[in-house]
C-alpha cells in the first residue's frame, strides 16, 4: 500500500524538473547550433510539436478528434497579420490577440457541437466543415487578402518579433512548446484536468459524479484553440506570408493530429516525440524522393494507419510496453 | 418516520408506447436505508434515472432536500448531495482506482492532493484500499461495483441511490458487501438501494417499495412486501398468490386426513 499524497507530488515535481531540463537543453542546443539548415530543422520540429500538443489537449486528454484544427491555426495567423498591416499593432500585443481570437471561434464551435452531443466521427467531419467553410470565406473576402495573401512587411528587430537568424525564431517557438509543456503538466496534475480525463472515459459516470460535460469541453477546445492559434502567429512571424490555403488547408490539421497519435495520445512528451519522429521522416523522405510535392502527407497517412494498427498508444506507450516488457524479464 | 429528504410525486416517464414509469409517488425520509424492488423491466433503473436528472420526467414532480429539483441535470444534483452508482458498471478505464474515486472528490475538494488523499480515505471505508494503484480496468466485478460505491461516496452526498450493487457478486462477496452498505447508512447518508438480492434486502431495509410495470404496488417492510399478494403475483405470475394459497390449504387438509 502506498501514500497517496507521497506518490502523487513527486509526479509532478519529476516532470517539471525534465520540462526545465528540456527547456535548458534545447536553448543551450540552440545557442551551439550554427548551422542554419540545423537552426532550420529544430525550428520546424519545435513549431510542429506546438501543434501536436495542442490538438493533445483536446484529443488526447479531451478525447474530442478534431479534423480540423487548421481552424484555430489559420484565424491565429490571420489575427497576428491584419492586426499588423491594417491595425499597425506590434507583433507583440496582436499575438495574444490572436491567441484569444482561436480560443473564441474554438468556444464557438465547441458550444455547437457539444451542445448538440456530437461525438466522434461526427465532432471531426464538424471541425474539418467549419475549417473548410473559413478557408472559403478567407478565399473570398477581401481583409484576407483573398487568395493572393497578406504579406507581413520585413523590419527585422526584437521589438517586432522579426529576428534575424532561424535562431531567434528557433527559440519563440521553444517558448511555446514549453508553456504547451507546462499546460499538459497542469491539466495531468489539477482538477480541471482531472474533469477533463473523467468525461473523455465515461461521460455519464462524469456527470455523476457533479462535472459538467459540456464546461469541460469548452474549457479544453478553448486551450487547444489557443495554442494553435499560437502558432498560427509564429507561423505569420516566422515566414511573413499567409495565405487561405496554408491558413486553413487540411496539411496543418493532419501535421497536428498525426503528431500527437504517432507520439501518444493524453501523455506529456507523446506529441513532442511524434512530431519530432514524424519530421525526421519527412526530411528523410524528402532527401530520396526529392521534392515530390505532398509525399510527406502520402509518408504520414502510412504512419499513421501503421501506429494505430499496431502501437495505439503511440511511440511513448511502445516505450512503455517496451519497458514493462525488460522489467518482466529481469524479474 | 422523520422528514422526506427525496419525494416524488406523480411521476411518469414514457419511451414511445412504453409507460415505463407511471405515476410514482414515494417520499424517502432522511436517514433511512430503504430499497426498491419489482421484476426485471418492472422500471426501476429509470426511475433512478429520473430522480438523478439523467431522465426528464413527463409529468410528476420530484423534490430534494426541499428544492424541486424535477428535470435538473445531473452534475446540478450531484452537487446538492445527490449520488447514485450504474448498475452497469461505469469506471474511468484508462485511470487508475485513486483517480477514478478522486473524480468524486473533487466535487467538494478542487486540491488535487488533497482529493487524491480524500480518495484514499474512502478506498478504505470500501475495501478498495488494496486496489487504489491498479488500473479500473482491471478489477473484477466485484472491485467494480465496489468503484462504483466509492466514487458516488467521494462527492459527500446526503442521499446515495445504489443501483444493484450486490449484482453478479458471490455469496461471499455479497457477504463482503452487506456491512460496507450498512456502515455508510449508519455514518448519516440516506440510502435508497435498487436491489434483487433478497437477502441483503431482508437484512439491510427499513421500507421497501415494489414496481412492477411501472407502477408501484407495494410498500411497507420487507416481511410485509414480501407476504403481500399482488407482490408475489408480480414476480411468478397472474394467479400464483391464490394457487399457492390452495395449494397450502389441500395440504393442511391432506395433513388432516392422515
Amino acid at each position: 500500500m502506498t501514500d497517496g499524497t507521497r506518490t502523487r507530488m513527486p509526479a509532478l515535481h519529476k516532470e517539471l524538473l525534465r520540462i526545465a531540463i528540456f527547456a535548458v537543453g534545447v536553448a543551450l542546443l540552440l545557442n551551439v547550433l550554427d548551422s542554419g539548415v540545423a537552426l532550420n530543422f529544430v525550428m520546424m520540429a519545435l513549431y510542429a510539436a506546438l501543434l501536436a500538443q495542442a490538438w493533445n489537449i483536446l484529443g488526447g486528454y479531451g478525447g474530442q478528434f478534431s479534423f480540423g484544427h487548421a481552424l484555430f491555426f489559420g484565424t491565429g495567423a490571420y489575427v497576428q497579420a491584419i492586426a499588423q498591416i491594417d491595425g499597425g499593432l506590434n507583433p507583440w500585443l496582436a499575438m495574444p490577440l490572436g491567441v484569444l481570437a482561436s480560443a473564441g471561434v474554438g468556444v464557438f464551435v465547441g458550444a455547437l457541437s457539444f451542445r448538440y452531443g456530437l461525438k466522434g466521427s461526427y465532432f471531426a467531419l464538424v471541425t474539418l466543415a467549419f475549417a473548410e467553410v473559413f478557408r472559403i470565406v478567407a478565399l473570398s473576402v477581401p481583409f484576407t487578402g483573398a487568395g493572393v495573401g497578406l504579406m507581413v512587411p520585413l523590419r527585422e528587430g526584437f521589438g517586432n518579433m522579426q529576428f534575424g537568424s532561424r535562431r531567434g525564431f528557433a527559440l519563440m517557438v521553444l517558448g511555446l512548446v514549453v508553456l504547451a509543456l507546462l499546460v499538459t503538466c497542469w491539466l495531468r496534475h489539477s482538477r480541471f484536468g482531472a474533469y477533463l480525463q473523467a468525461v473523455r472515459d465515461n461521460e455519464d459516470a462524469a456527470r455523476a459524479a457533479g462535472v459538467n460535460p459540456f464546461r469541460i469541453k469548452l474549457g479544453a477546445i478553448a486551450l487547444s484553440g489557443g495554442f494553435m492559434g499560437a502558432g498560427g502567429a509564429f507561423y505569420v512571424q516566422a515566414f511573413q506570408y499567409i495565405d487561405p490555403g496554408i491558413a486553413y488547408g487540411a496539411h496543418t490539421s493532419v501535421e497536428a493530429l498525426v503528431g500527437a497519435i504517432v507520439g501518444g495520445m493524453g501523455t506529456l512528451w507523446g506529441p513532442l516525440i511524434g512530431a519530432l519522429a514524424l519530421h525526421v521522416l519527412a526530411d528523410l523522405t524528402r532527401n530520396l524522393f526529392g521534392q515530390l510535392p505532398g509525399i510527406n502527407m502520402v509518408i504520414y497517412g502510412v504512419v499513421l494507419v501503421l501506429m494505430i494498427l499496431f502501437a495505439p498508444r503511440g511511440l511513448g506507450g511502445l516505450g512503455r510496453s517496451v519497458r514493462e516488457l525488460w522489467k518482466g524479464r529481469t524479474k | 418516520m422523520s422528514a422526506a429528504l427525496m419525494t416524488l410525486t406523480g411521476v411518469s416517464r414514457s419511451f414511445g408506447g412504453l409507460k415505463a414509469v407511471q405515476d410514482v409517488s414515494l417520499a424517502v425520509p432522511q436517514g433511512s436505508l430503504t430499497a426498491l424492488i419489482g421484476p426485471n423491466g418492472a422500471g426501476k433503473t429509470t426511475l433512478f434515472a429520473l430522480m438523478s436528472g439523467f431522465l426528464i420526467p413527463d409529468s410528476g414532480r420530484i423534490e430534494f432536500d426541499g428544492q424541486d429539483i424535477t428535470g435538473r441535470a445531473p452534475d446540478l444534483n450531484a452537487r446538492q448531495g445527490l449520488a447514485r452508482t450504474f448498475q452497469i458498471v461505469q469506471p474511468f478505464a484508462a485511470q487508475t482506482v485513486r483517480e477514478n474515486i478522486a473524480v468524486g472528490a473533487h466535487l467538494h475538494e478542487p486540491r488535487r492532493v488533497a482529493a487524491l488523499a480524500a480518495a484514499e480515505a474512502v478506498a478504505q471505508r470500501v475495501g478498495l484500499a488494496a486496489q487504489l494503484d491498479k488500473p479500473a480496468a482491471d478489477l473484477t466485478v466485484a472491485g467494480r461495483k465496489r468503484l462504483e460505491l466509492a466514487r458516488a461516496l467521494a462527492t459527500q452526498p446526503k442521499l446515495l441511490l445504489l443501483d444493484e450493487v450486490l449484482a453478479g457478486l458471490n455469496p461471499q462477496e455479497i457477504g463482503d458487501m452487506i456491512p460496507v452498505v450498512r456502515g455508510i447508512a449508519q455514518s448519516g447518508v440516506t440510502v435508497l438501494m435498487i436491489e434483487h438480492v433478497m437477502q441483503a434486502v431482508m437484512n439491510l431495509a427499513e421500507h421497501v417499495w415494489v414496481l412492477a410495470q411501472g407502477q408501484l404496488i407495494a410498500q411497507g417492510s420487507p416481511a410485509e412486501v414480501t407476504s403481500d399478494a399482488a407482490v408475489i403475483e408480480a414476480y411468478l405470475g397472474h394467479g400464483t398468490a391464490a394457487k399457492l394459497r390452495r395449494q397450502a390449504a389441500a395440504a393442511a387438509a391432506a395433513g388432516d386426513v392422515a
